[in-house]
């Protein structure tokens, strides 16, 4: 990793992420009507997080085995709501253990 | 004015001890992936969000191009703009184009939930009380989980690899139990980054790119077909 790129990435982050906040708020006097362009909107981070998750999870532990062990305890615990922090965890333990096991 | 800060204050406490173990996680993921401990908690306390910083810490961890990264935390970050629309009608007569400006920056799917949810219309105060205690839980939480992970040991940080990808599911999963428009957006969007992954025509198209295609084929294709008519209501269900 570049430092300098990845300060500069960074700031583009910062301010990329400002512009959606700032601009209605700024300028905008009015509400959104469509209703395609609003679910279109609140669809978009299950796509995102979609789409960043998987294949790519299998590919994250540098083993598949232990890598599709994680991946179903996570599932799982999703499932079950458990919240990001519990879910990381038990994906983190299941691989590490899986480490010793497979 | 001191009241309604106070106020704005107490409201936020919640939602800034909801974030301590989440950006903790993050600062954790951050530093394992190779970043610098100060950088880590750089990004929390310049970007503030959830969905999108952590998106843009993996592509600069993984050496992504800023076009794609750029992009793609835009893509992901556009629904704020759903939000700040929707203050805007309920912001009261003291809201100057400084004191929107300086709000914009603690706009979250929580704060504004908490916000949206107050009665009347909401005070420069309120707001600003509102989102400094989330701002300060979220710095501390990846300050903390940074600090601790420069000193775990490496056979651990292997299986940290996956933490990132255990967040995500923690957040798309809950949602997609209760919604079928949800549960398609995800298998759509997998569907098309495999396609762009695994068939060899399309293996020019870098990482963040194939994330921002599947997002709009995915999302577009969900709003078209169940568009929704209340409003809101799923920015409660997607936020964590």
């Amino acid at each position: 990793m570049n430092i300098k790129v990845a300060f500069l990435a960074i700031l583009l982050m910062a301010l990329i992420t400002y512009i959606p906040r700032v601009l209605p708020l700024a300028i905008f006097r009015k509400e959104i009507k469509s209703k395609y362009i609003k679910s279109f909107l609140q669809y978009v981070p299950y796509a995102v997080l979609g789409s960043l998750t998987f294949p790519d999870i299998l590919y994250s532990t540098g083993a598949l085995t232990t890598a599709v062990c994680g991946t179903v305890v996570a599932l799982i615990l999703a499932y079950f709501e458990k919240g990001l922090v519990i879910v990381a965890l038990g994906a983190i333990i299941t691989v590490y253990a899986a480490g010793f096991i497979l | 004015m001191k009241k309604n800060f106070l106020y704005g204050l107490k409201r936020g406490i919640p939602i800034a001890l909801g974030y301590i173990p989440v950006s903790f996680t993050f600062g954790l993921m951050a530093v394992t992936g190779g970043m610098p401990v100060w950088m880590a908690i750089f990004i929390s306390m310049s970007n503030l969000t959830s969905a999108g910083q952590f998106a843009g810490t993996y592509l600069i961890l993984h050496g992504a191009g800023l076009l794609e990264i750029t992009m793609t935390t835009f893509v992901i970050n556009i629904r704020y703009m759903l939000m700040s629309l929707s203050l805007t009608q309920k912001l009261s007569q003291d809201m100057t184009l400084p004191r929107r400006m300086l709000i914009a920056f603690g706009v979250t799917d929580e704060t504004f939930t908490v916000a949206s949810m107050e009665h009347g219309s909401l005070s420069f105060f309120y707001l600003l009380g509102l989102i400094t205690g989330p701002f300060i839980g979220w710095s501390v939480g990846t300050a903390l989980g940074a600090f601790i992970c420069s000193s775990l040991p490496e056979a651990l940080s292997n299986a940290m690899g996956i933490a990132l990808y255990g967040m995500f599911i923690a957040i798309i999963i809950p949602p997609a139990k209760k919604s079928m428009p949800v549960i398609f957006i995800i298998v759509i969007s997998v569907l098309v980054v495999c396609i762009l992954r695994y068939i060899p025509l399309f293996s020019s198209i870098s990482s963040g790119f194939r994330v921002i295609i599947s997002t709009i084929i995915g999302a577009g294709l969900g709003a078209l077909l169940f568009p929704f008519e209340a409003r809101d209501n799923n920015i409660q269900e997607m936020r964590e």
